[in-house]
């Protein structure tokens, strides 16, 4: 293990500790990689299961007291084969063992087992605790016209009677039931009775502490100020950077990565704001989505778009811009959306900050400006947006899948004429990146068939996909125009009947 | 006594009772192997070491270096097998091969103290390869002439002879792919050394008897030195009966040589780049109908790719030869069929076991030919389902003829069919980019195991002082229920309430010599042979109870935990009491029950005979809406009428039929199997192997109205409690999805058109079809239309 250099003072070994199901319990024999599925197994709590070790399936999903950004505490669902235990130092995390016994089901509970929810009963318990953090969602309400178990679907085809959104439950996977017991589960909840997790919820989630954890594998660090981070990265530029730790527990489950150094930095108050301003929306680069999601509802609506379409809630209550701007990868989902809205990317050093065009941030597969010393703080977003958006992402299946192609765009139609387009693609080329050419085909010119054509004709051209297992290229490229065509039948003039 | 189909009054079967284990799984309580393993102190963790070529031979197997590190126990490799190094059913699978034959192949296995440590241990083992030339796909495996077992033909009549004479003849190449398992749960098994060198394994299969078998042949033991559990599993679907018992070996053998518990537990990579999967399929057909849309003849050639040994190969071979016919009546038939050798995982078992392969053949040249015969599928379809008196190109009769019209007709009228395909029709008039489509297929599948011999089963029933029952028996509980239904039946049976009877784990010392638990035939066997055990103990009871009422035996009824006399009044006692008398009498409460399945017989060699007990019956309608800028679809609505006899757990049932259908879709339209078929240095390594890269259905494939009903008065004869097996027809019902994509994508071109359709139906795979189609519209507006009927 190379030497991660000095660190600066106050840091101290600390003795983690997580409150699991009520009880404190210390956690620092642990090596520094153990997620936290891994240590509650070990430790007899084995509800939770590994299903996949990438976050994809939710069979380990367990519960977290998250912070509701308003004084209180929310229990956001996520996978604990993705989240570091070192990470938890200080947190409360409830499991399926938790929830209820046999003999004392959890509502939750209760209406799975009576639903034929389970079948062999592996990936249950994290249906359970994915159903759990939508059943205690304090704006869960009612909704008039939405599905009963059974029932036609009405306008809300994915929303119960009960207001839940069978979206929370999109990084689950069932192999067995075919998923109608588990939606008639959900649908048939009630609403949250005053129980000891609905009141957990009044007061305030746990702070994360500033942690020091090192093992032999290598050092946990959790720096919870700015210059804290900058200067531990300034003197450890190969240390990894975590905040949600999604792309973290891929990479030590299923490549056996074991980094000397992880500095967690989800705490640092500069990378949690979220402000709204007049001109600019800035969003720090550590909130996690499903925050941004509540918080800016539909104010940018390409972003309300995107965000249901990224991953699964399970990735999402723990994901955040930072990191997927971070890893620089292809086919994130949210490079083509940013380009389109033309966001720029704040990066911070021991020397200082810089703003960046996110179109320029990227320069080559994996590789960005983002120099080694340096950390994102936030994105900006500038305001007001255009007035025809829309998040065109090409997958397999519609619920947690990664893109083969993803196609964002904002243009601005005043009077049947584009004034501005802005377009971002992923998914076709070494980088995400800006189809300038076809923006410039489409501005100044009529929002009709005759310039969507020509425009579309462009768009194909952009880029160089290539084949893969995902899609091969000769689809990705009519993705392209596909999508541009598809913008125009769903924002033109021409009815459509649909019944 | 009573017959096998019987039902008495009050039966607890037939209830809507939740899985026994719910309360379990819901709150994380129910325990899996792994979860076993965890509890287990001093428990070593294996490893293996994964060839990195798709065929090699191996030169030198060098440990020193893993060995070197802290916490690595031991490196296993062939030397270390006291007994046959082979983990198959064929000899032809070596448990540490001299060659390896797939990318991924274990070679060697490490021992260590935990699982970060075994892993790295893996890494550091240095094989020496000399690689070898490989083949990756069917096609290359046809064209090279790499087959392996014997080819087998079903025949009768002349289908030469009728094709030269039939009004019109088709004939086609119809190509599908394989589907991995992804139960939830890995493989795991977790290895015991007992008193005296017994060893205890516990092992997430659905086949314990043959894991017992492998072992003591692998360890060189006789087979009551090794006692198999299978607790519960996470999941099976076939990939548990033969592919587990490899690592339960491992794991056997580990712990054998160190005296140490040894745990395997594959990670979701592991499994998938090393466990056998669906057999994808090659076929070429001719086909000739009459001049009404008759099936006439039927010839044609399926290879399956049976990837690098037998395994399951040849038997699911066989029962997709069995199933070409599905619902329909076809007077000439030739079917040949062989199993290909490639490099890559031994294809295996999984539900379906081959028919949902020989039945998407049929199905896919139907819903081809409708439109060149002027025909809606669904006429097609209908106008040759089997009649009465009709036999199967295998020679059995197909009894009960009419179920297969019954559904049919059922949820033709469920699903409001008619109105709905005016309505789609409508729909698809003024939409040009979304297209709709609907179709119904039917399901007739054949239940018992082709190999008779394994049509049997034994059970298990202690009855303790107290009035409490526990049963055993030789099926495995995988998630279907199986063990949900034996309680059912042991509290019918017995004559006791549902909460006096508890089921202990699977065990070979408890049952021996049991068959898998598939082929749908969990609760016909072991319902059978735990009815038997009952019975006996009721006979018995019966004579002490007739006793204490004054009452001839054959009068006494026990219902509900309460025994009384016919012609008896006023006077009752309660089971315990009649219990506790007929241990105080001498009477044994305890019994071992057997069932085997009377009137099978089948020729593997002639494939002719009566393999099956009966056919479970069942159809779909399946609704779909198809995004043509895209491909991608949803599933608008699904009805499906199943034919479960009288079922023995409705929500059981239940969950079988939706979760068969949603798995069947799953292969047909989204899960996609990719190997490197490319020249480089990961030639022949699986691409998808993840569940990040191989999508499986989730919430969003759900349809959104989802109907199933089970048929009514529905009594089979014969089995037990007149229910049937449900455990892999359903999961053909998925065939009508295939078909309403095809309807959708055919909306896209001009009417009459045949429309060719990938399997699986991914959303690209549908984007090409539609593309086609769009581009015969457009030729049919400006051109003569071109032939339809494709060579072979």
């Amino acid at each position: 293990m190379s030497n991660p250099g000095p660190l600066p003072d106050p840091l101290v070994d600390t003795d983690p500790t997580v409150t699991v199901n009520g009880t404190v319990r210390h956690f620092g024999q642990s090596p520094a990689h153990t997620t936290a599925l891994e240590w509650l197994r070990v430790n007899g709590l084995t509800g939770a299961k590994e299903g996949c070790a990438e976050g994809e399936c939710g069979a380990c999903a367990i519960l977290m007291a998250q912070t509701d950004r308003a004084g209180g505490a929310r229990w956001g669902a996520l996978t604990s084969c993705l989240v570091p235990m070192a990470a938890l130092d200080g947190q409360e995390l409830v499991t399926a063992e938790g929830l209820g016994t046999p003999s004392k089901l959890h509502p939750v509970q209760a209406a799975m087992a009576a639903a034929g929810g389970s079948q062999c009963g592996y990936c249950t318990p994290g249906f359970v605790c994915s159903m759990a953090a939508e059943f205690y969602r304090s704006d869960r309400q009612p909704v008039s016209g939405a599905t009963a178990p059974g029932e036609p679907v009405g306008a809300h085809p994915e929303t119960g009677p009960n207001g839940f959104d069978l979206h929370a439950l999109s990084g689950n996977l069932c192999r067995c039931t075919g998923y109608r017991p588990i939606r008639d589960a959900a649908f048939s909840l009630p609403m949250a009775d005053d129980d000891a997790f609905s009141r957990r919820r009044l007061t305030s989630a746990p702070e994360f502490r500033s942690t020091f954890h090192e093992r032999d594998d290598g050092i946990f660090i959790r720096a919870t100020t700015l210059p804290q981070a900058v200067t531990l990265l300034a003197e450890n530029p190969g240390a990894v950077l975590v905040a949600g730790s999604t792309d973290w527990g891929v990479e030590v489950t299923i490549r056996a990565r074991r980094a000397p150094l992880v500095i967690a930095i989800e705490s640092i108050p500069e990378l949690n704001v979220i402000h709204r301003g007049d001109t600019e929306i800035e969003i720090g680069a550590a909130v996690p989505l499903s925050q941004i999601e509540a918080v800016l509802g539909d104010r940018v609506p390409l972003l309300a778009q995107l965000i249901p379409q990224f991953a699964s809630r399970l990735i999402r209550n723990r994901a955040t811009l930072g990191g997927n701007l971070g890893t620089g990868s292809p086919i994130g989902d949210s490079p083509p959306v940013l380009l389109a809205l033309e966001a720029q990317i704040v990066l911070v050093s021991a020397m200082g900050e810089r703003v960046l065009p996110v179109a320029e941030y990227f320069t080559g597969y994996r590789a960005t400006l983002k120099r080694a010393d340096e950390l994102i703080k936030s994105v900006r977003i500038p305001l007001p947006g255009s007035n025809v958006t829309a998040f065109h992402k090409i997958t397999k299946r519609r619920f947690d899948d990664i893109s083969s192609v993803a196609v964002a765009f904002s243009l601005q139609i005043d009077e049947g004429v584009i004034t501005t387009a802005r377009i971002g693609l992923g998914g076709v080329a070494p980088t995400p990146l800006r189809a300038r050419a076809t923006e410039a085909v489409l501005t100044g010119q009529l929002w009709n068939r005759k310039t969507v054509r020509h425009a579309a004709a462009t768009l194909e051209s952009e880029g160089t996909p290539m084949d893969d297992h995902r899609a091969s290229s000769r689809y990705r490229t009519l993705m392209l125009s596909g999508a541009l065509l598809k913008l125009y039948a769903q924002n033109s003039a021409s009815p459509e009947v649909s019944s | 006594m009573s017959s096998l189909s019987h039902r008495p009054r009050d039966p607890i079967v037939g209830q809507p009772v939740p899985h026994e284990s719910a309360r379990l799984h819901v709150t994380g309580q129910a325990l899996y192997t792994d979860d076993i393993a965890a509890r287990t102190p001093d428990a070593l963790t294996a490893w293996p070491v994964q060839s990195p070529h798709a065929h090699a031979r191996i030169r030198s197997i060098d440990s020193a270096a893993a060995l070197a590190l802290p916490g690595v126990v031991r490196v296993l490799t062939a030397v270390d097998v006291p007994g046959v190094n082979d983990c198959g059913g064929k000899g032809d699978e070596p448990l540490f091969p001299a060659e390896a034959m797939f990318h991924g192949h274990a070679v060697a296995w490490v021992l260590a103290e935990n699982q970060d440590t075994a892993r790295a241990g893996a890494a550091a083992v240095t094989v020496d390869y000399e690689v070898l030339p490989s083949l990756i796909s069917v096609r290359d495996a046809i064209a090279a002439g790499s087959f392996q077992g014997t080819p087998k033909t079903v025949s009768r009549g002349d289908a030469r002879a009728a094709l030269a004479t039939a009004h019109r003849v088709l004939a086609g190449v119809t190509e599908f792919s394989g589907q991995e398992h992804f139960y939830l749960e890995t493989q795991a098994a977790l290895a015991t050394v007992d008193e005296g060198g017994k060893l205890f394994v516990q092992s997430s299969t659905q086949h314990p008897s043959e894991t017992q078998e492998i072992l003591a042949h692998v360890l060189n033991r006789p087979h009551h030195e090794v006692t198999v559990q299978s607790l519960r599993m996470g999941g099976g679907f076939g990939g548990k009966e033969m592919q587990s018992h490899g690592f339960a070996a491992i794991a056997a053998l580990g712990a054998l040589l160190t005296g140490r518990p040894v745990r395997v537990r594959l990670n979701r990579t592991l499994d998938m780049t090393m466990t056998g999967k669906r057999h994808g399929f090659h076929t070429t057909w001719e086909v000739g109908f009459s001049e009404d849309g008759t099936l006439l003849a039927l010839k044609a050639q399926l290879t399956s790719d049976g990837g690098w040994c037998l395994d399951l190969s040849e038997a699911v071979l066989a029962r997709a030869l069995c199933h070409v016919d599905n619902a329909y009546f076809i007077p000439n038939v030739e079917v040949q069929g062989r199993v290909a050798r490639s490099n890559k995982t031994s294809q295996t078992a999984f539900r379906g076991f081959g028919g949902p392969q020989g039945m998407l053949l049929i199905e896919d040249i139907l819903g081809r030919s409708a439109p060149l015969l002027g025909l809606t599928p669904e006429q097609l379809r209908r106008r040759n389902f089997y009649r009465e008196g009709q036999n199967t190109p295998y020679g059995m009769p197909v009894r009960h003829a009419d179920r297969i019209a019954t559904v049919w007709n059922q949820v033709f009228e469920h699903s409001d069919f008619a109105a709905r395909r005016k309505e789609i029709d409508a729909f698809n008039t003024v939409n040009t980019d979304q297209k709709r489509g609907l179709a119904i297929t039917p399901v007739k599948f054949g239940i018992s195991f082709n190999l008779v011999a394994f049509n049997q089963a034994g059970a298990l029933v202690h009855v303790y002082k107290d009035g409490s029952v526990l049963i055993n028996h030789g099926g495995t509980e995988m998630g279907q229920g199986l063990h949900t239904k034996m309680l059912q039946v042991a509290a019918t049976a017995l004559g006791v309430p549902l909460s006096s009877v508890r089921l202990a784990p699977t065990r070979t010392d408890k049952v021996p010599n049991t068959s898998a638990t598939a082929a749908s035939s969990g609760s016909d066997l072991n319902g059978g042979a735990v009815k038997n055990a009952c019975e006996q103990i009721v006979e018995r009871l019966s004579v002490v109870a007739g006793g204490m009422l004054g009452a001839a035996s054959h009068d006494v009824r026990i219902s509900q935990g309460t025994v009384t006399a016919l012609g008896v009044k006023n006077k009752s006692f309660p089971f315990s009491e009649v219990v506790m008398a007929a241990y105080m009498q001498r009477v044994q409460l305890w019994a071992a029950g057997f069932y085997r399945t009377e009137g099978l017989h089948w020729n593997a060699e002639t494939m002719q005979g009566e393999p099956f007990k009966y056919f479970a019956c069942g159809a779909a309608v399946a609704e779909v809406e198809v995004d043509g800028f895209t491909g991608a679809y949803s599933q608008r609505r699904v009805d499906i009428v199943h034919d479960a006899g009288d079922s023995l757990s409705p929500i059981v049932d239940i969950g079988q039929i939706e979760g068969g259908y949603v798995q069947g879709a799953g292969w047909l339209t989204l899960e996609d199997l990719r190997w490197d078929e490319g020249t480089g240095p990961t030639r022949g390594r699986l691409l998808t192997q993840s569940a990040s890269t191989y999508k499986l259905p989730s919430f969003s494939e759900m349809p959104e109205i989802f109907n199933v009903h089970l048929l009514e008065h529905a009594e089979e004869e014969g089995a037990v409690y007149g229910s049937k097996a449900v455990g892999e027809p359903p999961f053909m019902l998925a065939f009508s999805v295939r078909e309403a994509l095809r309807a959708a994508v055919a909306a896209f071109g001009p009417a009459g058109r045949s429309v060719t359709l990938a399997s699986p139906a991914t959303p690209e795979a549908v984007f090409w079809a539609v593309q086609e189609s769009r581009e015969a519209a457009t030729e049919a507006a400006t051109a003569i239309p071109r032939p339809a009927i494709v060579e072979p």
